[in-house]
């Protein structure tokens, strides 16, 4: 497979952090931090390693993706938007009544989401069973999964853990997203997660730790991880910076959720502006 | 009515072999089905199938949680599954996962559990659990089934394959009399009438409809008519069946080895004030926790006894609006 550039990853990204804030625009509000922070994991996933079809969200063989950190709707459906699951103004309804797209991931009714999280803990059991569903099937699919740091002080991520090293689940590649924060502070102020790559090898894991805001890097670990195929799960470590990409939101102490009002907006999309100028894209 | 079989002595198989043996028949007849259990196949008695069908069967290990994850995540990519625990860990222990990762994404899973209410025996408090009707209630669409006789757990494990939604069968795994014939016809949401009568309707679930078949023999000698049905799934109601017994009979006493609140006799309860006001006395376990013991010091205990459903029958037939 022919692999994007540095510069083609980074335009993606860029225009999938301006999805996102259009999203969270037009509600003047939402879970802005968590989800502007993996605008380069969805970029390089996206562009380079997901066999889906927009055409056809239920196609059987494709590959499955799970956002366990089901606040990040917004980086997801964004991503989708962009790849041509559905119309990109549609990213204006987030969280209307009725809305098509709840801010929280949902299956039901957003096409190319393929599980319902937001009760946190839950993604990784998901993505073990369709990881252990393909291997029942002998397919060659692959299953991505991306896991809060918060959230993992969820008891049940760690039978999952448990659970894939175990049924030797070579076909799934998790994500932390460690950016250090959640909602009440830092992970170290609320509950330390400790040392999250020795916590997987010890489960059994092969392990890598990245900067996730760096695209060919992310795209280096995850060839690497779905080509090892030695009969060990994958967890690759983000270190990112919860609200990455506008320096304003960046700021914000407190940025899981936040207010979204037309003054912040205007400094948000003005950085973006810039970035846009330097990147050569176009706005959307 | 339906043809029946009861005696009251042993049955000819007991519920946990029906499960393996259906079990068995649903992996010859459909690949895509898979049953997990978190450690209890020792229990249930499944080993077998366990070594035998690699592809259909998986142990979790002792994880309640990733194992209804798990399964949900299966259904995603294809697959039919069918999880078992005890139901205090099949239920309660696991509401959220069924609730978020199973019914509220819209998926397909049978959950078994088993050792339903007082038949925990000797397991205890811990694991005895009568609350979980009234929680299974509680999601849109589910599907419960309290088990009353060994063919009706195999039946509705076969037709619930294709299910949408969550399907919970609580049943014991031995001890259940042979109520139905061998070829019973079962279906989501219809009750059966066991024995006609027109004094009382003795609408009953589980190890309690065995039990009113007995009640309704001793209220016979003592001149007393009384129906006996079988609610069959406690969710969904066979609502017509319920008023047509409230018309009928214009008594009910509703018995289920479960907690008073929320079960079947909420159920009952909440249909009939709202469509036909009707006498309905409940026998269930009131304001009380598990406790060990065997199956007849339990039912004493509790009240799910014949003797206190002819009691509470009489007091509703006294007592009619």
């Amino acid at each position: 497979m022919m692999l994007s550039t540095k510069t083609e990853l980074e335009r993606s990204a860029l225009r999938i952090r301006l999805g996102i804030i259009r999203a969270i625009s037009a509600n003047r509000g939402g879970h802005i931090g968590g989800s502007m922070d993996l605008a380069e994991l969805m970029a390089v996933l996206y562009s380079d390693f997901m066999r889906v079809r927009p055409d056809q969200p239920d196609w059987e063989d494709r590959d499955f993706f799970i956002m366990s950190k089901g606040h990040a709707g917004p980086v997801l459906y964004s991503t989708l938007a962009l790849k041509g699951f559905f119309p990109y103004d549609r990213l204006d309804n987030l969280n209307n009544f009725n809305s098509l797209l709840p801010g929280h991931c949902d299956r039901t009714k957003v096409p190319g989401v393929d599980a319902t999280t937001g009760s946190l803990g839950q993604g990784l059991s998901l993505a073990c069973g369709a990881a252990l569903a393909a291997k029942v099937k002998h397919t060659d699919q692959r299953v991505f999964c991306v896991l809060g740091d918060g959230e993992s002080a969820e008891g049940q991520v760690w039978e999952a853990a448990q659970f894939a090293a175990h049924y030797r689940l070579d076909n799934l590649v998790a994500f932390l997203d460690f950016n250090k924060k959640q909602i009440d502070g830092t992970n170290d102020a609320v509950l330390s997660l400790g040392d999250p790559v020795k916590k997987y090898e010890a489960f059994g894991w092969n392990t890598a730790r990245i900067s996730g805001h760096d695209v060919l890097a992310i795209q280096g670990a995850v060839a690497d991880m779905i080509g090892r195929k030695n009969g060990k799960p994958s967890m690759i470590v983000l270190d990112t910076i919860k609200g990455k990409g506008a320096v304003c939101v960046e700021q914000i102490e407190n940025n899981h959720c936040i207010g979204f009002p037309a003054e912040l907006q205007a400094r948000v999309k003005e950085e973006l502006r810039t970035q846009c100028r330097e990147l050569g894209v176009e706005e959307i | 009515m339906e043809t029946i079989r009861y005696t009251g002595g042993k049955p000819e198989k007991e519920v946990f072999q029906v499960i393996g043996e259906t079990l068995r028949g649903l992996f010859e007849s459909d690949s895509r089905v898979v049953y997990l259990d978190a450690d209890l196949m020792s229990s249930l008695k499944t080993q077998n199938l366990w070594k035998e069908y690699p592809e259909n069967v998986f142990n979790t290990g002792i994880q309640e949680a990733n194992m209804v994850g798990t399964a949900c995540g299966m259904y995603l990519n294809g697959f039919k599954p069918y999880v078992h625990s005890f139901t205090p860990f099949a239920s309660r222990r696991v509401f959220d996962q069924l609730f978020i990762s199973g019914a509220y994404a819209r998926k397909s899973i049978r959950v078994i559990g088993s050792d339903a209410g007082i038949m925990a025996t000797h397991n205890g408090g811990t694991h005895m659990c009568f609350e979980d009707v009234a929680m299974m209630r509680t999601i849109p669409d589910v599907c419960i089934v309290d088990v009353s006789d060994p063919t009706m757990c195999g039946a509705f494990l076969k037709l619930t394959k294709d299910r949408p939604g969550v399907t919970y069968i609580r049943t014991p795994r031995r001890d259940l009399p042979d109520i139905y014939m061998p070829d019973a016809c079962f279906e989501v949401g219809k009750g059966k009438v066991l024995r006609d009568g027109s004094d009382v309707t003795l609408f009953a679930c589980g190890i309690m409809v065995s039990t009113c078949l007995e009640a309704a023999e001793l209220l016979r000698a003592d001149g007393i008519s009384a129906r006996v049905v079988d609610a069959v799934t406690v969710a969904p109601l066979d609502e017509e069946l319920v008023l047509r017994c409230a018309e009928e009979t214009r008594a009910l006493v509703v018995a289920e080895n479960a907690n008073i609140h929320g079960g079947l006799g909420s159920a009952v309860c909440e249909l009939l004030s709202a469509k036909r006001p009707t006498r309905v006395i409940q026998v269930a376990v009131e304001e009380q926790f598990g406790r060990v013991g065997i199956e007849r010091d339990l039912r004493r205990y509790y009240g799910l006894t014949a003797e206190n459903v002819v009691e509470k029958a009489k007091e509703a037939i006294k007592t009619k609006i």
